[in-house]
């Protein structure tokens, strides 16, 4: 079944590529685009990664991040979304509505001006990464969070994408609560459980493998959202695609090495999360 | 029953509403440590909510409600109090499908009582004997048939160590060769002066067991007897009527 799709796809892009090279009379240059992924360093004596393969890199870094953010928010706010209290329930309502209704670029946008820019400005951020940057043998963070003068952004990046994505993980995490049966509850309650403990030990752990398929499905979506961050001038795939497009004016080139690796990126993970859920589950 | 008994459960005047309905109506009941109350009665006559109230899984609306000497109230420490001390066992069993038999056991006296492990788990194989199935420790509830899982619930429940078990119609989820594994159990446990509190229809267990005998009906307690009037000469119309249409067969 997988190598149909993928026999269909190839098919398609042919048709276009026909298409491209018959009526525009663009010339291609695709010999070049390896270039842009891999660079042989002279200096250095070595291969590093050049334009295409940094955004790819810090694409998924700033997805793995947001992932672990959007999870804990979006627990909490699942959780929020099931509390008794009638005003925790409303805040956390109302935070969704507010996304689910309002276009993710929007948004971003206005999470990263009223949110993330006050947070970086306001914890010094920019100051304390920058002396990280200046540092020798900082390797340990460059490893995780790549070049230490983009920092504030690559934060600002993952806060906001977190933030956007966490409302819909909250709505699968809160479908998950509230499918498990109520007697889970009472008899967690009827040995004296504490409500944080009925929480952490019976109700999230059965929670949380009901909804591992819709929770893949959304981390995937999560990674092909990264790409509107690019907006706010986080250099993640898209934003050096952009760049390589305007300083090279090797549009169609770009932009198909750009969706192949996002696709070979979202469909390997889609492949690997098929593969977790045949794990036997109880 | 010693006559010097303390009364451990105490409910006095408590109504009971869900909304327009009245599903507890002033209910004035004591038990004694150590006794044995089987409630029975038509379905939808409160005997379960009455229980549930007991533990607070239920919030009663009017009435005070006094367990072991805690009054149950907005207070949710003296809530978790209560429930320590009072075994719950439900109709659907309700054991957690995540955890294996011994850690459904462990769970409540580790996280709850700040057991260690090893103490908690010399409990639990100590109670899972006691309910005669000491082999099923590491096995998933769904792996065990419907009296077993009831057992290991009542064993969940002793596991607290509680000084009062209540039991909301434990038998009536199961299929009828397995109510008898279940009977058993619960005869056994009344045999160590563990004060219970029974909702059942299990007459020949309630002949048995119970020093008395509360029928209800509408949110009522219509009778209270011991079970040798109770079962021979009831008082009211309604308890006979009930009596016959259940023990025809």
């Amino acid at each position: 079944m997988d190598w149909l799709i993928l026999a269909v796809l190839a098919g398609f892009f042919a048709v276009i590529w026909f298409r491209i090279s018959g009526t525009l009379n663009y010339k291609w240059q695709w010999d070049r685009i390896p270039n842009y992924i891999l660079r042989w360093d002279e200096e250095d004596g070595r291969w590093v990664a050049n334009l295409l393969l940094q955004g790819l890199i810090t694409t998924i870094r700033i997805s793995i991040y947001a992932s672990v953010l959007a999870l804990i928010l979006g627990t909490i706010l699942g959780i929020a979304r099931c509390a008794e209290n009638l005003a925790i329930r409303m805040l956390a309502r109302t935070y969704l509505e507010f996304l689910r209704n309002i276009p993710p670029v929007v948004v971003i946008f206005i999470f990263y001006f009223f949110l993330s820019e006050q947070i970086v400005a306001a914890f010094n951020i920019e100051g304390w990464a920058r002396g990280i940057a200046k540092q020798e043998g900082n390797g340990i963070w460059e490893f995780f969070f790549g070049d230490m003068r983009r920092f504030p952004s690559m934060i600002s990046g993952v806060m906001v994408l977190a933030l956007f994505e966490s409302a819909f993980v909250g709505e699968i995490v809160r479908a998950g609560i509230q499918s498990i049966p109520r007697g889970q509850r009472e008899a967690a309650r009827s040995i004296g459980m504490s409500w944080l403990d009925e929480m952490r030990f019976i109700v999230l752990p059965q929670a949380m493998r009901k909804v591992i398929p819709p929770m893949s499905n959304q981390f995937i979506s999560l990674v092909k959202d990264s790409s509107i961050i690019s907006l706010i001038s986080v250099q993640e795939l898209t934003y050096k695609t952009v760049e390589l497009v305007s300083s090279t004016r090797m549009i169609f080139e770009a932009w198909l090495t750009t969706a192949a690796l996002y696709f070979i990126l979202c469909f390997g993970l889609s492949l690997l999360f098929r593969r977790l859920e045949r794990v036997p589950q109880r | 029953m010693n006559p010097g008994a303390s009364s451990i459960i105490e409910l006095t005047g408590v109504s009971k509403y869900f909304g327009p309905f009245k599903a507890l109506d002033d209910i004035n009941l004591s038990v004694m440590t150590g006794e044995r109350v089987v409630v029975c009665g038509p379905s939808g006559s409160g005997k379960s909510t009455m229980i549930r109230c007991i533990n607070r899984l239920e919030e009663h609306d009017e009435g005070r409600i006094v367990v072991d000497g805690i009054e149950l109230g907005e207070d949710t420490q003296n809530i978790r109090a209560v429930r320590q001390d009072v075994g719950m066992v439900f109709q659907q069993f309700n054991l957690f499908p995540h955890l294996t038999v011994l850690e459904n056991l462990t769970i409540g006296p580790i996280r709850v009582r700040k057991m260690d492990k090893a103490r908690a788990e010399a409990l639990a194989r100590q109670y899972l004997d006691r309910v005669h199935i000491p082999e099923q420790a590491d096995k998933y509830p769904a792996q065990l048939s419907g009296g077993q899982q009831q057992r290991v619930a009542i064993a969940r429940s002793l596991c607290m160590e509680p000084r009062i078990m209540l039991f909301d119609e434990p038998t009536s989820a199961l299929d009828p060769e397995m109510i008898n594994e279940v009977l058993d159990v619960m005869v056994e446990l009344a045999g160590t002066g563990m004060t219970m509190v029974v909702v059942t229809h299990e007459m020949g267990f309630a002949r048995k067991v119970a020093d008395r005998m509360v029928f209800m009906e509408a949110g009522r307690m219509v009778e209270v007897a011991p079970p040798a009037k109770f079962f021979s000469s009831p008082d009211s119309d309604r308890a006979r009527l009930f009596l016959d249409q259940i023990l025809e067969h």
